[in-house]
């Protein structure tokens, strides 16, 4: 068994499937509630992922490896800081599905070098931003500021 | 690293005053640049360099270019697994303690 | 699944209050529209034994509270009772909740000493849409559809 970490999450959200992929893929939604990052995720395969953080950064762009909406979207996920950027671009793949009329969100986010910085960060961070998107979408209410404490890098407004 | 490795450079990290400033100052407002976190601190830019270096290698603090800048994050993750593995235990044991002990105190009066 | 226990982690955050929280985890009001018309019969002390009560009678899990400290901590052992997982023996279930501003995040972790556990498997399908219904009737009042009713058949 291999000692390359991987991350799964399931989440379950009373809307459609076309909702949710929008969601994840349009940066004026992500801006909303995934704590002011816009993630641009809406071309065809080969196409850019774009981040950009709240102070206006962009990140390195990921590329779409699939995208079949709106049920499975595969993107890369390269890293972004000094202290990761040795470490190889890991994939994240979200499967969307309906299950007894409700939306089931799957992530996998995978391929990641052993000992992986970038894995401890997402770890704590997907549950945030996937709790968020799940409130978004069910009661159109976004996050306070400040509220979310992980490794989500969110900048705080300059005085 | 091990996890007891990583954990003695966290500790050490938070050792000083000067370093834990430095971690207050970028919770207030993330994503400093070097000459930002200088101003209003007292403290050469060298000394300050020298601080977030070790925060660095600690992994409490991560940077990320903007052009030819370097902006400055708190990386809580570290913090919080310490928090879970050390405090949670603490304050659980010691309040179980408290209920103990106000179990014993209730029932006394009887 | 390493280190010769088998265990299951997952976190939410619910715009909700810690009390708020604590009590819907605990009370069959609340465990009944999100947790498949089940309810738990205990005394919520420590020590007390717990179970976990499917609508037609049968005893679904039993256990013990093992940690108690509302609002923020519960610690059960938990056996299945009504398939065949019961020959697994006791796992442990924790809830932690912490508040962070408007929200509560919860962690429950979910762990068998065995490992390759597949009574964890099992309810590693199942937290995720409990938990996800919970969150959906705490913040808009109702819970999710497939999880008001006790499965048919089983």
């Amino acid at each position: 068994m291999s000692d390359k970490p991987k991350f799964v999450y399931v989440i379950y959200i009373a809307s459609t499937p076309e909702k949710v992929f929008a969601a994840l893929t349009d940066p004026d939604q992500t801006e909303q509630y995934w704590f002011g990052f816009r993630v641009g995720a809406n071309g065809k395969v080969g196409a850019p992922r774009t981040v950009r953080n709240p102070a206006g950064v962009d990140f390195p762009n990921g590329v779409i490896l699939e995208s079949d909406p709106p049920r499975r979207l595969a993107y890369t996920w390269p890293p972004h800081t000094d202290q990761t950027n040795h470490e190889r671009p890991s994939r994240v793949t979200f499967d969307i599905d309906v299950i007894k009329g409700q939306v089931r969100l799957t992530i996998v986010h995978d391929d990641f070098d052993a000992g992986s910085k970038v894995f401890e960060g997402i770890s704590q961070g997907w549950p945030a931003v996937l709790s968020s998107l799940k409130s978004f979408l069910e009661t159109g209410r976004v996050p306070e500021p400040g509220w979310c404490e992980p490794a989500v890098q969110v900048d705080r407004v300059r005085a | 690293m091990d996890d007891g490795l990583k954990a003695d450079a966290v500790f050490r990290a938070l050792a000083d005053a000067s370093r834990r400033e430095l971690l207050d100052r970028l919770r207030a407002e993330n994503g400093q640049t070097l000459s930002e976190l200088c101003t209003r601190l007292e403290m050469t830019r060298q000394a300050v360099s020298k601080h977030l270096a070790i925060l660095e290698d600690a992994n409490l603090v991560a940077t990320v270019r903007r052009g030819r800048e370097k902006l400055h994050y708190l990386n809580p993750v570290p913090i919080h697994e310490i928090a879970e593995r050390w405090i949670g235990k603490f304050e659980r044991s010691r309040l179980q303690a408290l209920s103990d002990m106000k179990q014993a105190l209730e029932q006394s009066d009887e | 699944m390493s280190e010769g226990r088998s265990s299951f982690v997952y976190v939410t955050y619910i715009r909700t209050t810690p009390e708020k929280l604590w009590r819907a985890l605990i009370e069959p009001e609340f465990t009944r529209q999100f947790w498949c018309e089940t309810v738990q019969d205990c005394d919520w002390k420590v020590g007390a034994t717990w179970k976990l009560m499917i609508p037609d009678g049968r005893v679904g899990d039993a256990g013990e509270v093992l940690e108690f400290d509302p609002p923020r901590h519960l610690a059960l052992s938990w056996q299945n009772q009504f398939t065949e997982l019961r020959a697994e023996g006791h796992s442990r279930l924790t809830y932690t909740l912490e508040p962070q501003q408007d929200m509560v995040k919860l962690t429950v972790t979910h762990e068998m000493p065995h490992p390759d556990s597949k009574f964890i498997e099992k309810v590693s399908g199942g937290w995720p849409i409990i938990l996800s219904s919970l969150k959906s009737l705490l913040e808009t009042g109702e819970s999710l559809e497939s999880t008001r009713r006790w499965p048919e058949g089983m």
